[in-house]
């Protein structure tokens, strides 16, 4: 119960068209993540499948059943907000059974669901607390138990966890992740951050300017990023883009040598990509050679910055066991088969 | 950084304005209170020396006290009661995107800057004469009789023309709250399935509450002591006289300065009394 189907939906500012027609299918039980850089229009499409925001064209599907022109409480779909937009008046209890009085549920029932809730999301000492008295991390859990309750078809989360710090982020990010194990309901989650993306989605959506750039599973996003967008998006640190041109032998880099490639369906490759972590050092002249100008040591990952002349600065991930100088030369080698090559108009080679 | 030197220093500078501001509070206060002990008739032979509390007895029996106290109470009342009500409408009202939204906010808020005097006036000759005004004519184009407001519906009358004086105040501080008002939540009520009325019940009212607070106790302050549009069109005639009308009409009209001191002490224990109550009330709003 809660699949949900867009179809071709639009959705306009005055003269501003902030979504440029998106068709998208949502599994029942599927957790779906909505991510791109601010301004994408990702809180907007969650807005648009709440109901929130009116849907300018196309139509939007809950079930198999047009929910267009209905309004939220109609959609039975739970909505967390980034600033939890708890009610400041009412206490935990009060907060979390507040959609189940509307509703006009008798007293004993709210509190028996409420209760429910609050054991789930251990809150149970706070139920008479106000949300001031509350810790940020208690606060978004509330404001989940609030979802949770009124069991409905799916839940929408508008960027839950950016206000919260690094370390209850994390924490938070795996309880979101239990939750759905354990519900498995639908739930669309939207973020900018593609950690969260990559960790909590059975299916990721990246958009860009108000459109679709790539639907997929986090791992085919980050093996076969379908656009030069999507590549750089995912994955962290970024992949490194290489210039060049394609020549009968292969992608020749800029002042460097050529990669042998069995793309066939473009000519006018422009653009390669490598991650940090497909990139080793060689002792013999390789791919790439450069000069070392920044050292990283994160502890579980190491990274040397090089920079390639006419290729510019590569990031590359190395064995934390080698420690490097700076103004060093070394040799770099491309794993073959993770390479990713772009036409100019960012779309990736097959 | 503030040395000990230097505080004292601080304490001896800010000294001038403290002082000005005590005996501007203090030489008021001392004057009623020695007045209010003494029988002070200026045109019937000036000061005749102390009488005890005999002001203080004769000001309460006076027949027109406990009238003037309950008309007091009744404007404050009422004009609260109205400002209230009326300043959350036209706050909400307000709030809507509209064409000319700047040009209605200076509107709502011009008649704060009526003066009193002139707004009681306004309201009398202009809307309220049962001949000429505004009302009058309304009622005989629909074949009513005119109500003679200032006599027969006098104290309503009041309550209406400061209403309307105090009604910007009220509304200008309830928008800036409602403006305040975290959309989200409202949003995250809509979600919860909550109705129009009830976002408003749920959500909006208690979001207002300490505005409300503030409105409340700022006007009850102002309310007690109007005198000028009871003045200019009752002149304390049909039962609107309050408590601040008869002190004038001690003082001014039978020229007895030590019963109206008197009375002026009475005023002061009447605020005090109207403010515990209130800040009993609303104080818990605060406190949130």
């Amino acid at each position: 119960m809660g699949a949900i189907k867009l179809e071709k939906i639009e959705k306009w500012f005055g003269d501003v068209q902030v979504i440029k027609g998106i068709d998208l299918e949502i599994n029942d039980g599927e957790m779906v993540v909505f991510v791109g850089p601010s301004g994408c229009g990702k809180s907007t499409l969650l807005r648009m499948i709440a109901g929130l925001e009116e849907t300018s064209y196309g139509e939007i599907y809950l079930d198999g059943e047009k929910v267009t022109d209905k309004v939220p409480s109609e959609r039975a779909l739970s909505m967390v907000f980034q600033s939890y937009a708890l009610y400041p008046h009412m206490n935990v209890e009060e907060n979390v059974g507040f959609g189940l009085k509307t509703a006009g549920m008798p007293k004993d029932e709210i509190a028996q669901k409420v209760r429910q809730a609050s054991t789930v999301l251990e809150l149970d000492a706070y139920l008479k607390r106000r949300p001031k008295e509350l810790s940020g991390g208690q606060r978004q859990r509330v404001a989940i138990g609030r979802a949770i309750v009124r069991e409905p078809k799916g839940f929408l989360f508008d960027e839950p966890l950016s206000n919260l710090d690094a370390a209850l982020r994390v924490q938070m990010r795996f309880e979101i992740a239990k939750l759905h194990e354990k519900l498995k309901a639908t739930m669309i989650y939207v973020t900018h951050d593609q950690v969260e993306a990559m960790t909590l989605a059975d299916k990721i959506v990246v958009l860009r300017d108000g459109i679709v750039e790539q639907v997929g599973s986090p791992k085919a996003l980050y093996e076969r990023p379908q656009t030069l967008f999507v590549a750089q998006f995912i994955g962290s640190p970024k992949m490194n883009i290489l210039d060049g041109e394609n020549t009968s032998k292969g992608f020749s880099l800029k002042g460097h040598g050529v990669l042998p490639h069995e793309i066939t369906n473009k000519s006018s490759l422009v653009k390669c990509g490598i991650r940090p972590e497909h990139i080793t050092v060689s002792n013999s002249p390789a791919d790439v050679s450069g000069e070392v100008v920044l050292y990283e040591y994160l502890g579980s990952d190491c990274y040397i910055y090089v920079d390639c002349e006419n290729l510019g600065v590569l990031t590359v991930r190395v064995d934390d066991k080698i420690a490097y100088q700076t103004g060093q030369n070394v040799h770099l080698s491309f794993a073959r088969e993770r390479l990713h090559f772009f036409d100019a108009a960012g779309q990736a080679g097959k | 950084m503030a040395t000990q030197h230097s505080r004292s220093i601080a304490r001896l500078m800010i000294a001038p304005a403290t002082i000005l501001l005590l005996g501007w509070m203090l030489v008021p206060l001392t004057m009623t209170l020695y007045f209010s002990f003494r029988k002070y008739l200026p045109l019937r032979g000036g000061d005749l020396g102390w009488v005890g509390f005999d002001n203080y007895v004769r000001f309460i029996s006076s027949s027109s006290f406990w009238p003037a106290v309950a008309t007091t109470l009744i404007i404050v009342g009422g004009v609260l009661f109205i400002t209230v009500v009326i300043g959350i409408l036209l706050a909400l009202l307000l709030d809507q995107p509209l064409w000319g939204q700047g040009v209605v906010r200076i509107l709502v808020i011009a008649p704060f800057f009526v003066m009193p005097t002139v707004s009681g006036l306004v309201w009398k000759n202009m809307f309220m004469d049962p001949v000429n005004g505004f009302f009058a004519h309304m009622w005989r184009a629909f074949g009513a009789e005119p109500i003679q407001w200032l006599s027969q519906a006098s104290l309503p009358s009041l309550v209406m023309i400061v209403s309307w004086q105090w009604l910007p105040f009220a509304t200008l501080i309830l928008l800036t709250a409602i403006q305040s008002l975290d959309s989200e939540q409202l949003e995250a009520a809509e979600m919860d399935g909550a109705k129009p009325l009830r976002r408003f019940w749920h959500i909006i009212l208690p979001h207002l509450a300490r505005a409300i607070t503030v409105v409340v106790l700022i006007q009850t302050i102002f309310l007690l002591s109007i005198f000028a549009e009871i003045f200019v069109t009752t002149a304390g005639a049909f039962g609107t006289k309050t408590l601040t009308y008869l002190i004038f009409q001690r003082v001014l009209e039978s020229q007895n300065v030590g019963l109206g001191s008197a009375g002026g002490v009475y005023a002061i224990i009447l605020a005090n009394i109207v403010a515990i109550f209130l800040m009993r009330i609303v104080g818990k709003n605060l406190d949130k």
